[in-house]
């Protein structure tokens, strides 16, 4: 047994310092890292794939008119870049940013307003061909309209009480 | 603003009360990550207690279910006065993927208040201890909203956003 322990305390010796200086030295990230999106106004066509693709929804257009309106909820991006694959005009790509924690969720909501070109043809910009699609969507492209936005919420969420659920044990207890 | 209450309020120790709200166990294996040798966050006096009526602050992963919400109320509760709330994941921060799913609140600040968030799915262990460096305030924030704008020069976009909310919406075409 005090051989095992020697040999541990022999190993420990040896080990040296393994802890990272990291807050006090910045750190080097991997190749391909995923971070923080990152957007170029100037580039971005307003197509809407990034909404389409984006798992968590964190990406919102919302059409008015001539003007389009991209949000980013980067509060709920999973950092997936689905977006960079599919954008055809590399306007949306990750970053090494890591360093994302903050006190303020204000700091995790992007924004990009484009205008938009209108057709030669009907003068009009963009619109769904399907008329389902159109009146399901209401301008708002990759997702409906959200509780983030001043049109309220789904009504798919129900109300939250916090009503513990004491009541019921003590109905059990006295029915037993 | 919180920095310099944490600095105020802990000036030596932050003790951590980890939680898990319905996480998918990722963010607390990350969180875990912070604690081995190689993140060592205890350097800075931090360390995980087994009861929420020792701990200065709450670590939180995973977007609050609606059956573990009155829990996390009831652990917010129990905390001793002052304390600190660490949102830990997309999922704590913004819901993530549940966000707008029935029986997921989407957020522990739905619930709680949060002092501190910490976006990524996970966060590196990196990102955890540059969050608890923040709280404490030994490391600057660095990230900011990024708002831009591409329109012709001379364009009054309050204007036209007024009229445009003022006018009906009127769905032409083939019906």
């Amino acid at each position: 047994m005090f051989k095992a322990k020697f040999k541990e305390a022999v190993i420990c010796l040896g080990a040296g310092r393994v802890t990272l200086p990291y807050p006090f030295e910045p750190v080097q990230v991997p190749a391909k890292f995923r971070g923080k999106i990152k957007f170029d106004a100037r580039k971005c066509i307003g197509c809407g794939g990034c909404a389409n693709v984006c798992p968590p929804r964190c990406i919102v257009i919302e059409d008015m008119g001539e003007v389009s309106r991209i949000m980013f909820h980067l509060d709920r991006c999973i950092q997936c870049a689905r977006c960079f694959e599919v954008c055809p005009e590399d306007a949306i790509w990750p970053t090494d940013a890591f360093e994302t924690a903050t006190p303020d969720k204000a700091d995790l909501k992007s924004e990009m307003t484009l205008w938009m070109a209108t057709c030669q043809r009907c003068g009009r910009c963009f619109e769904y061909d399907n008329v389902i699609d159109k009146f399901a969507s209401k301008r708002w492209r990759g997702r409906g309209p959200g509780d983030e936005n001043k049109h309220g919420s789904f009504p798919t969420k129900p109300p939250l009480d916090f009503v513990m659920p004491t009541s019921l044990v003590k109905e059990s207890e006295e029915s037993l | 603003m919180i920095s310099d209450l944490c600095k105020k309020m802990f000036p030596k120790s932050l003790w951590l009360y980890h939680t898990n709200c319905g996480s998918c166990n990722g963010c607390d294996i990350e969180v875990i990550d912070v604690l081995t040798p190689y993140y060592d966050v205890e350097r800075f006096g931090m360390k995980l207690v087994g009861s929420p009526r020792h701990a200065d602050a709450l670590v939180v992963a995973g977007p609050v279910s609606r059956q573990v919400a009155p829990a996390l109320r009831r652990l917010y509760e129990a905390t001793p006065n002052p304390k600190v709330v660490i949102a830990v994941g997309a999922c704590s921060v913004g819901g993530n993927i549940w966000f707008d799913t029935y029986n997921v609140l989407g957020g522990v600040d739905t619930v709680i208040p949060v002092s501190m968030y910490i976006p990524g799915c996970p966060p590196r262990p990196e990102a955890i201890v540059y969050g608890a460096a923040l709280a404490l305030g030994l490391v600057p924030k660095k990230v900011a909203a990024q708002k831009e704008e591409h329109l012709p020069e001379g364009f009054d976009l309050e204007a036209y956003l007024k009229g445009w909310e003022e006018t009906p919406i009127v769905y032409p075409g083939r019906i």
